[in-house]
Formats: C-alpha cells, structure tokens, sequence
C-alpha cells in the first residue's frame, strides 16, 4: 500500500496516501468545530468522573467530591415533598376528623389526598369510586359492616380487617354445612327467611319455617332479629336487600354463606405505611363517597 | 506520537486485529464487572432476606413459565414518584435468591416488588382466573386454567440446582420439601416451616378444590414479594 499523500488533481484535495488498485481515497477531514467538541466532551467526562461516584476499584469504588448518591437524593425529594405539604399535613394531623370535615380547606386537601391515596391501594378490591366487587363491600352505599363514621372508617383503614394485625377487626360467622349441623331442607327454609327479611322471598311458609330456625341458631345474636346487623362485630344488614356476595342465584349463594361463609380480610394500612395524616384523609374521602355515617 | 501512525498494521492483518480486539475487551470488562463482585456494596448485608420456600418457589417458577416478567416489572427504582406509589424502592438483596431475577424492564402492568400482602389471597385467585371480576379496566389475560394441580414431584431436584447456583438450601431443607410445600398450602404443622421460612404465607389459597394448586403456589409467592425486609428498623440510606 502507498503511503504518500498528494493532492488529487481532479478534486484538489489531499488524499489520504491510501491506494487500492490504483484507487485513491481523498482525506476529508472532520470539521474543526465538531474536533473541538469531542475534545471538550472528554474532559467533562473527566470532570464529572471526579464529581460524581465513577472509577470502580477492588473493595471501594471513587465516591467523587459531591458526595452524591442516589438513595441520598431520593431522601431528599421526600422530604423536600413533604415539607411542600406539611402545612396541611401538620393540620391534618392535628385536627380531629370532624374538625377535617368542617375546614372547607382543609377537606378540600383530604378529599384530593384521600382520592389519590384510594386509587393505588384501595380501588383494586373496592373499585374505583368504591363500587365494590362481589366479597368487596361496596363503599359508595350507606350499608356498613364495620360502621360508616368517620372513627370506624379511620380505625378500619388503621388496623384492617381480620388480619395478623392484633387489633384488627375480627368475627367469624360459624359454618353451619355437614355433620350435625343444617340439613338441606332446613337450609332452604333459613336462606329463604333471610330473603324474605328484603322481601324478596317467594315463598312465605319456608320463610315462615325459617325464621325459627334462625332464631333457634344464635343468628339474631349477630345479625339482630329483624336482620339489621351489628356494626361492632362486622355482621351485614340482611334486611336491606344489599348483598356482599350478589349472584343472579341469590338464594343459592345464601345458602353456600351459611353452610361455609367466606370472611373478607383487608391488610392494615398502618402496618402497610401509611401514615397518620394519610389514612386520615382517607377516611375523610371513604366517608363522602356515600355519605358515610 | 509517531506511534499512533502504527495503525496501517492493525487495519491490514486480520489476526492482529482481532487479537487486539480481544485485549481491548478483555480490559474493558475486568474492569466493568470484576469490582461488581469484589466491591462490599454491590449487594447490601440486610436481615431478612431468606431463601423462598418449596411453594413459592414454585410459585416463582409458574411467574417465569408465564412470563408474567414481560408486563410486571420487580424493581421499585429510587425516585420519588415509585417510592410514593409502590413503597421503598428495592434492594440489591431483596432478589439476592433470585435465579434469574425478575426486575423486568417493561409495566404494562403495575410494579409487583412489594404487592406481598397488599390484596387478601381471594382477591389473588379471582383476580388470576379473570381479572375483569375485580378490576373492570384490566386488560391482563385471564388464568383460569391455573386451578389445575401443581407438579411438585421434582421440588428437591429443583432445590439442588438453585443451591448449586448459590442459593444456600440446607439437606434438612430438602429433605422436607414436600412437606413444606404441603404444608404451606393447608393449615396444619406450618411451625417447622416457619422456623424455615418466617413469614411464610400460610393456608390454602385456592378454594375451589383440596388438591394443591398453581394458583396456590402464584398467590404463596406474591404475597411474600417485598415482605422479607423490615423498613420499619432497616434504614438503607444508613448502610449504602
């Protein structure tokens, strides 16, 4: 290969010395601006390689200057956030929830808080809204399980619902299938007796047959004699025709309630993290989605 | 910098071309990926973090024969947006068990690192056979055919190629694997599993049938996901 540059005479520019079988290849060179700026990007890269954590060594690596490091800056940003928010938290965390609901302002920030908060971590079971889902109590009613005050609300979201949470809610409705216990007919009699507590029965003698046998097996002691249920141990109105667990076959389904119930469980949210002043604004939101209590 | 004007030999001897671009990379990753497992940090020292038991693993195993990894990523990034929607942002050892990992690169679907414990186990299985039951706009494919009975018949051999990639089983372990794994998955003699495995997800998650069932070994899995570390007495701005 030829190694000599010359000037090529048809172009009038150097060739780069090269020659391939009589082909000679012109040297055009970068443009002197852009040279300059890859130059320059290296020594900021060396700049920044003594700034910032780089140059990896056997057990240690170059810190850089700045001391910087990731989880230190997301640290920060919490906390630069929270004190963004802080007078109203400070408030929130303060004021009790009645005094919440009166401060236009601060409702005003519970309310938007409160929704954002709902949306990640509640609308997966309760809906978005909470319109519930079947075994999801629908939040957007005025049937409570667990009471519907701002108080209950608060310490539902706080401790949860039948959890390893040791002040959780917690019941358990006894499974009255097999053995001993209700046979089919006697089944069919007290699931149509609870139908009929929302008059939805079609059949008043079974009804009527029924509604001893829900007496005679403690039913009332939860759910109350007229079907009104009992907040304090999470026992659901019969009475008012709003079902956790609704099918098309309703009756069908009461009867597989009562002879293996299935008991909701909610996480505790305090457990979970959230903190005070959120679960707070929470159940400031829960409450005025239907009313509340 | 006469020197520099010895590249006419590179570009026309093949060989020593590659020969040189071998050294070239050679270098480059000694130096890329040697202090990775030298440097103390890379994974942090934390409490907690445990080998899965024979059911989540198991568990594990279904997640990556589904590729459940394609929409779900495991890997809360240190910024303030995921760590104010998801939790604390992952650690290096929270997946230190994990062969392979599942960080996942892409959410279709939302970030599972710490979904343990955050939906009941109902609320899993009905969301896994149709999800369309409990979150109208999901657009996630349905599981249903998950109801079917887990294979577990090869858990220990399972094991023992995890501990021969560094996961740190011990013979006692598998030896009773199987029963571990049924013992999760039912109610009864979970304390040797617990002293195994502490907080293990206990209890049959499935309820349409006795027998255990992928789906009891998917939701055993999700619900121990990110539950490992205590953040409440861990501070890992503290150790780096």
């Amino acid at each position: 290969m030829a190694t000599k540059a010359e000037k090529d005479s048809v172009s009038g520019q150097y060739t780069t010395g090269h020659e391939w079988d009589g082909i000679k290849e012109l040297n055009t060179p970068l443009p002197r601006w852009w040279v300059w700026m890859f130059f320059i990007c290296i020594i900021w890269a060396i700049g920044y390689c003594v700034v910032y954590p780089s140059v990896p060594g056997i057990s240690g690596y170059w810190a850089g200057t700045k001391g910087y490091h990731s989880r230190s800056e997301v640290a920060e940003e919490l906390e630069k956030a929270k004190a963004a928010k802080s007078v109203y938290l400070s408030k929130l965390k303060d004021a009790s929830l009645d005094d919440i609901v009166k401060d236009k302002d601060l409702l005003n920030f519970a309310l938007a808080g409160g929704r954002s908060v709902f949306n990640e971590n509640c609308a997966a079971c309760h809906g978005v809204g909470g319109v519930g889902a079947f075994g999801f109590p629908n939040l957007a009613d005025d049937q409570w399980l667990w009471g519907g005050s701002l108080d209950d609300i608060r310490t539902t979201i706080t401790y949860g619902v039948r959890n390893q949470n040791p002040n959780s809610r917690q019941s358990e409705m006894p499974a009255f299938g097999g053995g001993d216990a209700l046979n089919d007919a006697q089944l069919n009699d007290i699931a149509e007796y609870v139908l009929s507590l929302s008059k939805h029965s079609s059949d008043a003698a079974a009804a009527g047959r029924g509604q001893a046998i829900f007496a005679g097996n403690g039913c009332t002691a939860c759910h109350g004699e007229a079907g009104e249920g009992n907040p304090a141990v999470g026992a659901p109105a019969l009475a008012t025709g709003i079902w956790l667990y609704k099918t098309k076959d309703q009756k069908a389904q009461i009867i597989q309630q009562v002879k293996a119930p299935k008991m909701g469980v909610m996480p505790s949210w305090a457990d979970r993290g959230l903190d005070d002043a959120t679960i707070k604004a929470l159940a400031v939101y829960v409450h005025s989605l239907g009313g509340g209590k | 910098m006469s020197f520099l004007k010895h590249h006419a030999k590179f570009e026309t001897n093949v060989l020593l071309l590659m020969v040189g671009i071998l050294v070239t990379v050679i270098i480059g990753g000694i130096v890329e990926i040697v202090p990775l497992f030298t440097i103390q940090e890379t994974i942090e020292n934390v409490q907690g973090i445990r080998p899965y038991s024979p059911l989540e693993q198991a568990g594990r195993d279904i997640y990556v024969r589904e590729g459940c990894y394609v929409c779900h990523s495991q890997m809360i990034r240190p910024f303030r947006d995921e760590v104010e929607r998801y939790g604390h942002y992952s650690l290096a050892a929270e997946s230190m068990y994990d062969h392979p990992f599942q960080w996942g690169s892409k959410r279709i679907g939302p970030d599972l690192a710490r979904v343990g414990g955050k939906y009941s186990n109902d609320w899993h299985v009905r969301h896994l056979a149709n999800p369309r039951d409990v979150v109208p706009e999901s657009i996630m494919p349905g599981y249903g055919f998950m109801h079917r009975a887990l294979a577990y018949d090869d858990v220990e051999a399972r094991m023992k190629v995890l501990r021969l990639v560094g996961v740190p089983y011990t013979e006692d372990d598998i030896a009773n694997a199987k029963a571990d794994l049924a013992a999760q998955a039912g109610d009864a003699n979970t304390e040797a599993l617990l002293q195994r495995y502490p907080k293990a997800s206990i209890g049959k998650k499935d309820r349409t049938t006795d027998q255990v069932t992928e789906m009891d070994a998917l939701v055993a899995y999700l619900q121990v996901l990110g539950t490992m570390v205590d953040f409440s007495t861990m501070k890992p701005e503290a150790i780096r």
